[in-house]
């Protein structure tokens, strides 16, 4: 039965991933991530499924690897300095193509910074965090009923392309509390992942199907493959010749690429006529509702282009907005992150204007109404 | 032999390890006890992290993980409690067991998960040519202390038992038999396992060292060795410079899968 709830956004997060049929999670507490690590030692164990707390965030991870390798649906959970510990298991799990879901909620770095404040400073490490190219898939949701519904897709999508998803919640969203209608768990589709379609004798463990991405066998069913963070041809196996390493670092890419309008997610909000756009994401993003409405109601043309998976970047969408408005602004709670990537996506053909904020405090709606007052 | 290699190797040659090495002893250690108690391959992981004994997991045919450096154990936990069912054997270093992988190290213990680790101690980091590790004894030779090491090494078994495992055993590659049986042993015992298997890396360790070659860090096994029966007769002056082999610790304690399933059946009935 459906329910309406009052919930933080950490709730839906942890919520959602229950409803996806999550059955595991493993990770260390940080605020002000650690209400999702707490809602999950309660919720997991009355679902059949385990939780534990590990002895730090790098075997918070290690051990979801090693879960979903048996075919479970996995989480962690963390924030700034435990985000950081965890980037060697994200490549390792993008490379041996181990789908895992980890929530980072966002508090103001660097190092221990501020604990409980906002920030959105770690948009850049979510892209670039691990070390060498690899693709990425990161979701920012911008209210607690997001939260739930991206916390499902986060699963539809690395389950779909067998990858790490990030889930980049900021302080704003994880701790606001907001109404949410939570439908029957029963009536939610939940991801499946892509087994063997042929027997162990025939099965090669990282031989891709047409769409990029090899069938995936749970430990413990008679397959016995490798699973390495070596660069490793179709058999699993490592090699080291060049053909190996650019074909597998090409699929890697292709993969999430050649699906990239199904991947990408976006709204607009009153952007029909708008001569100014305000491209942003998560919290933030809340300001940028009310701060919209309230110059329409002067007269001022402004609209939102909000950015829900901002990773991949939405860039061909982005181009076709700097062809329709005057001026872009780009609010976010850090020194001017994602702002880079909209002017290059803007190619210079429209101003597009940083406003960054990096005090600890959100952005309100008032002074982005000024902001967009003064351009 | 020659069906033990066909069942339990992948066709995988060469392997990367150098003659003389004793990885290849220790890994046939590891199948011969597995071959023993007739462990279902179809149910039996084994996790391994980085460096060249980590490499074992690649040319054994189970299912098998090569992790991160030094993080094995908290991929092995994953495994072992999200599927129980599954045997989960660990094959790990003593850099990738001890330095990187040290806090992992107790805290698996401590945890009393049913997981089987076989410690590869060649003294040294094989992998990357030859610098110390937490087993490198002092005042060694190592690329990375050209004057001498400074460190104390661990006594990993007495490590282990602190920390809280309830099966610790040490062999070496040159009491191969005795090696099997106390992996074997490990591997039934129902809680956390370690084994530290004594190995020569006769490049990396012996050269820098003077230790001889291949034969010669063997015998030196042979010599050094005392089983835990012969140590209970010698005295501590008779003792110095030995080191025991053999079962050096067992006890019982909970289990933690099992212990977690309580934790399953009382949320379930609390829910209801
Ligand atoms: C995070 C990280 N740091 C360092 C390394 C480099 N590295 C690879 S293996 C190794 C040491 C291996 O020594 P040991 O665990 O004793 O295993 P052995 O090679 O001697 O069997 C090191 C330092 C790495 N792969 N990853």
């Amino acid at each position: 039965m459906a329910k309406v709830l009052l919930l933080q956004g950490n709730q839906a997060c942890a919520e959602g991933a229950i409803a996806a049929g999550v059955t595991f999670f493993a990770g260390y507490p940080i605020t002000p991530s650690t209400e999702i690590a707490e809602i999950m030692a309660k919720r997991l164990p009355e679902v059949g499924g385990k939780f534990i707390q590990m002895e730090d965030e790098i075997a918070g991870i290690g051990a979801i690897v090693g879960a979903s390798l048996t075919g479970k649906k996995v989480l962690t959970a963390t924030s700034g300095p435990g985000f950081s510990l965890k980037q060697e298991f994200i490549g390792y799990a993008t490379i041996a193509e181990v789908p895992i879901v980890i929530a980072n909620v966002q508090r103001v770095g660097p190092s221990t910074g501020q604990p409980t404040a906002p920030a959105q400073g770690d948009m850049m490490q979510a892209r670039w965090g691990t070390h060498g190219d690899h693709p990425v898939i990161a979701l920012t949701p911008a209210s607690v009923p997001e939260c739930f519904t991206l916390t499902i897709k986060a699963y539809e999508l690395s389950e779909k392309y067998r990858m790490p998803v990030l889930l980049m919640l900021d302080e704003i969203i994880g701790h606001m509390r907001e109404k949410i209608e939570i439908p029957d768990y029963d009536t939610i589709e939940k991801p499946v992942r892509k087994g063997p379609r042929v027997g162990p004798s025939e099965f090669k463990a990282y031989e891709p199907d047409s769409d990029g991405v090899p069938p995936m066998a749970d430990f413990g069913t008679g397959y016995r493959y490798h699973v390495t963070g070596l660069v490793h041809d179709e058999t699993g196996f490592p090699n080291g010749s060049a053909a190996a390493t650019e074909k597998l670092l090409k699929r890697l890419h292709d993969k999430v690429e050649r699906d990239i309008d199904k991947i990408t997610m976006y709204e607009e909000y009153k952007l029909d006529d708008a001569e100014i756009a305000i491209v942003t994401y998560g919290g933030t993003a809340r300001s940028a509702y009310a701060a919209i409405d309230m110059a329409r109601e002067e007269g001022i043309k402004v609209g939102m282009f909000r950015l829900i998976s901002v990773w991949p970047f939405p860039e061909k969408e982005i181009a076709q907005l700097a062809e329709k408005v005057k001026v872009i602004v780009v609010p976010e709670l850090n020194y001017g992150q994602m702002v880079g990537e909209v002017k290059k996506a803007a190619e210079g053909k429209v101003p597009v204007k940083p406003m960054s904020k990096y005090d600890s405090e959100p952005i309100s709606p008032k002074e982005l109404l000024a902001f967009v007052k003064n351009l | 032999m020659e069906k033990l290699i066909e069942k339990y190797y992948r066709p995988r040659l060469p392997h990367i390890w150098c003659p003389g090495c004793g990885n290849g002893i220790v890994t046939s250690s590891i199948i011969k006890a597995i071959d023993k108690l007739g462990l279902d391959q179809d149910k039996t992981v084994i996790v391994s992290g980085i460096g060249c004994s980590s490499r074992a997991s690649g040319y054994l045919n189970f299912d098998t993980v090569h992790s991160l450096h030094g993080r094995a154990l908290p991929v092995a936990t994953g495994i072992k409690l999200a599927d129980p069912e599954l045997n989960v054997i660990v094959i790990t270093g003593d850099g990738d067991g001890t330095a990187i992988g040290g806090n992992h190290f107790i805290h698996t213990a401590r945890r009393n998960i049913n997981l089987t680790v076989i410690l590869f101690n060649n003294n040294i980091y094989g992998m990357t040519g030859g610098q110390y590790s937490p087993l490198t004894p002092t005042d060694s030779k190592a690329t990375t202390a050209p004057y001498g090491t400074l460190e104390r090494a661990f006594d990993i078994a007495e490590l282990a038992k602190a920390a809280g495992a309830t099966y610790v055993a040490r062999g070496t590659a040159f009491h191969a038999n005795m090696l099997v049986d106390v992996i074997a042993k490990g591997i039934s015992h129902d809680g956390f396992s370690l084994i530290e298997a004594v190995t020569q890396c006769p490049i990396y360790f012996g050269r820098q060292n003077k230790k001889g070659d291949a034969s010669t860090m063997l015998k030196t096994q042979r010599d050094h060795a005392v089983t835990v029966e012969a140590a209970k007769k010698l005295s501590p002056e008779q003792l110095e410079g030995k080191f025991k082999i053999g079962v050096l610790h067992q006890s019982e304690a909970p289990e933690y899968t099992k212990q977690y399933q309580g934790i399953i059946d009382r949320a379930q009935k609390g829910a209801k």
